[in-house]
């Protein structure tokens, strides 16, 4: 008995990537973003986000100790949670708030469930929602106080930034008043607006999306689809198609609020999106859709989150419709059983 | 577009499939280095069971004597081939035996003489221009052919469709996408004249078809070597398929050559095809063309943990034990020894376990990489999607498996899965998708031979 080696069937090999490496590499690409907001609004931005992501991390490990009580690999998603929802939050709420945010998200959305890999909605948005149900006030209070310690730098170039944010203004506009004159088109790119800690600048979600492409984390399946679907929708029904500044109004509906945010980054969320590629593209179309209803129709100017917890129910459904054919089965034929 | 130089091959038109992964190769490690020729040792041991169907019924008993390429055992039934010994010398034993597979079989020992007598006629040329078709079916019967590419399919079979004229591709697979195996490729280099005579061989009995030899396009100096060999023949030509794995799977072979496709309840006849491995279609040409049955084999040694990576051709019945011995051993014990490649291959707890007719190689690895990542729960990431060559959505079957669904299992073409590992390589989680899923296969198949 010797000679005994380690048997398993195969295979015998594995490639590097990991759940944790995957994590990390989106911690990762949500670092331009998150750092664009807090070189935007200050230190206080810079609390939220840190705030959020240790008691994302602190309510995962009393969960594991507590109530798993078994030692698991550490995922680093509870990090991503974390990060993810203080992305989601003004600068200016009260420290509590990423707190609530992150048991709600960790404990209530994502460990009651089952924890990771079982949730039925993304916890960051999911978390998100709750406190915009409970705490709308101060969860919409995208003011940014310019005096005091709050800034550090980056001051002057918000100037003028009023409470409202752009699609708001582009919201409340009065018949007749030029988009273009009231909204910045480059500031809305560049992020010089308000808005969440980590929605306001397009260009830095951009750079953490193309690394997520680049390290293959996600396909472009989902936020094409999303984008596109979306962007044909608010320009046919968002009432500015045959105004001479159309194309800006459509520009601003595409970097403004949280779409950048939601597409690149929550709904292309593994759990709670569809597994199927054929669903991931209809998945894309029904959150397009829905965002420019609640955009277009609703009472908010807002309405990416609700939009993706909204789809992120449908998963089971939409999976169960788009299951591919396996290689080489032909269609099969009416009432002949299935081989 | 734009003129290009005159090729032998189309290097544009490389085939291939959806999904599929990339493993490590690892094949430098032993595909400069020529293949040695390796005498065996005092006992040589053939299992009855090296291939798929009937296991061979022994012919000769405890005592005879029996000369190299004699017939040992015989065929069983229709799906079953004869066996020859490799060397000559006197039968020892006949009793039950470990094989690679972990099955225990009969098997027949045969004590060497050292003298290589060969049975009469062994090794006499043949013009096969003037056998017949059933001639050529029935020598490849007796010569105890096989699929060699790790199935082993008796070939006389693939050979016999139920209509020859339906057949109209001939491809060898010359793809070698598993990991660390490079006997097929040293093989096209060492031994091409013959491989593409087995090729013509075959095309003999197949009057509308064309040979194809597919290679992947990591082996650019087989491809170069192999077009030169065919560029005057009118029916044979050379196939660039793309460098992926499972590349060399039947029936992702076919769709990268022919651009059809075929489920797993079909034979590649039905979509005009007939794969065949390098090997044995090398073993083809030896048998019609040089008498001499199935009783060597080609066996890649690679691997960290071996001193000297190589290939060594083998007489079958030679113990793993002394192929490892010729590659110089190992550097350090190793955790985990494979026979066959990585993705595919079989874990090994002995080395004591003969060379069969489908061992394709001996694979030695100082870690056991399967260790190294603790299994945690799915994140839905949908990698096992994307590799999957069969268009499967693994991470369901896998579930529909552990909650012994086996129902749902089916009814997501579970069935259709072929067991290549793909889902398992990608597998952020660590999760053991394929072992789960080949489990659960074995079982329904298992039920429905109850029935």
């Amino acid at each position: 008995m010797k000679d005994l080696y380690n048997v398993s069937a195969s295979p015998h090999v594995r490639s590097g990537v990991t759940t944790r490496s995957i994590m990390r590499d989106v911690a990762i690409a949500l670092i331009p973003a998150s750092a664009f907001g807090v070189y935007q609004f200050g230190f206080k931005a810079f609390l939220v986000l840190l705030t959020s992501i240790a008691s994302a991390c602190l309510c995962e490990f009393l969960w594991k100790r507590f109530v798993v009580k078994k030692s698991t690999p550490y995922e680093c998603s509870a990090l991503v949670t974390g990060l993810l929802l203080g992305m989601n939050l003004p600068a200016s709420v009260p420290l509590w708030i990423p707190i609530v945010g992150s048991a709600f998200a960790i404990l209530v959305v994502k460990e009651m469930f089952g924890g990771l890999g079982q949730n039925f909605m993304n916890p960051a948005l999911g978390a998100r929602c709750f406190l915009l149900i409970c705490f709308a006030g101060r969860m919409t209070a995208f003011a940014v106080e310019q005096s005091g310690s709050h800034f550090m730098n980056g001051a002057a170039s918000i100037d003028g930034l009023s409470s409202a944010t752009p699609l708001a203004v582009i919201k409340n506009l009065e018949a007749g008043q030029s988009i273009s004159a009231n909204v910045s088109l480059a500031d809305m790119f560049f992020g010089f607006t308000g808005g969440v800690i980590g929605e306001t600048s397009t260009l830095a979600i951009l750079l953490g999306a193309v690394y997520l492409l680049a390290k293959k984390i996600i396909s472009l399946r989902i936020p094409v689809a999303y984008i596109a679907t979306f962007a044909v929708f608010v320009y046919i029904f968002g009432g500015h198609a045959f105004e001479s500044d159309g194309f800006c109004y459509l520009a601003c509906e595409l970097c403004g609020g949280g779409l950048m945010l939601g597409a690149w980054f929550m709904a292309t969320d593994y759990v709670t999106s569809p597994i199927t590629k054929g669903g991931q593209i209809v998945f894309g179309i029904l959150l397009g859709l829905l965002t420019g209803i609640i955009r277009v129709c609703g009472n908010s100017a807002e309405g990416v989150s609700y939009a993706i917890i909204f789809c992120n129910l449908l998963v089971p459904f939409i999976e169960k419709f788009t299951m591919p054919r396996a290689f080489g089965v032909v269609k099969k034929k009416k009432g002949g059983a299935a081989k | 577009m734009f003129a290009l130089p005159a090729l032998r091959y189309d290097k544009m038109n490389k085939g291939t499939f959806k999904g599929g992964v990339h493993p490590y190769e690892g094949k430098e490690l032993s595909m400069d280095k020529p293949t040695v020729k390796l005498l065996p040792g005092k006992e040589l041991v053939y299992p009855m069971s090296q291939h798929i169907g009937a296991p061979s019924k022994p012919i000769v008993a405890v005592g005879d004597h029996v000369l190299m390429g004699q017939k040992i055992a015989e065929a069983s039934g229709f799906v079953s081939v004869p066996i020859s010994a490799s060397v000559s010398g006197t039968v020892k034993d006949i009793k039950p035996t470990l094989t690679v597979s972990g099955s225990i079989v009969d098997a027949i020992y045969i004590e060497n003489d050292e003298q290589y007598t060969p049975v009469e006629g062994l090794g006499e040329k043949r013009d096969y221009t003037k056998l017949s078709k059933q001639e050529i079916r029935d020598i490849v019967k007796e010569a105890g052919i096989v699929g060699m590419g790790g199935a082993g399919f008796p070939t006389f079979i693939k050979l016999t469709p139920k209509d020859e004229n339906a057949i109209d591709y001939i491809i060898v697979n010359g793809s070698e996408c598993e990991p660390y195996l490079t006997s097929d490729y040293r093989m096209m280099l060492e031994e091409g004249d013959k491989l593409v005579d087995g090729v013509r061989i075959i095309l003999r009995l197949f009057d509308k078809a064309q040979g194809v030899i597919a290679i992947e396009d990591n082996k650019p100096k087989a491809i170069e070597h192999i077009s030169e060999l065919v560029k005057n023949e009118e029916r044979i030509r050379v196939q660039v398929v793309r460098t992926k794995y499972p590349e060399g799977s039947e029936r992702q072979l076919i769709k990268a050559v022919t651009g059809r496709k075929i489920n797993s309840s079909m034979l590649p006849a039905d979509a005009g095809c007939i794969v065949n491995n390098v090997d044995t279609v090398i073993s083809i040409h030896m048998a019609v063309a040089e008498s001499t049955p199935l009783m060597r084999r080609v066996v890649t040694v690679s691997g960290d943990a071996i001193v000297n990576p190589q290939n060594f051709n083998v007489k079958t019945g030679t113990k793993y034990s002394e192929v490892l011995e010729a590659a110089g051993g190992f550097k350090v014990k190793p955790e985990k020894l494979i026979s066959g490649g990585t993705m595919m291959g079989m874990g090994l707890f002995d080395v004591n376990i003969p060379v069969t007719k489908t061992s394709s190689a001996l694979l030695a690895f100082i870690k056991d990489p399967m260790l190294l990542v603790p299994e945690g729960p799915c994140i839905r990431c949908g990698r096992c999607v994307e590799a999957c060559p069969e268009n499967l959505i693994p991470q369901m079957m896998m579930e529909a498996a552990e909650r012994f669904d086996d129902a749902s299992f089916e009814a997501i073409s579970g069935m259709e899965c072929m067991e290549c590992g793909s889902c398992t390589f990608v597998c952020p989680a660590g999760r053991k998708l394929t072992q789960s899923l080949k489990q659960t296969r074995r079982s329904i198949l298992d039920n429905r031979k109850k029935k």
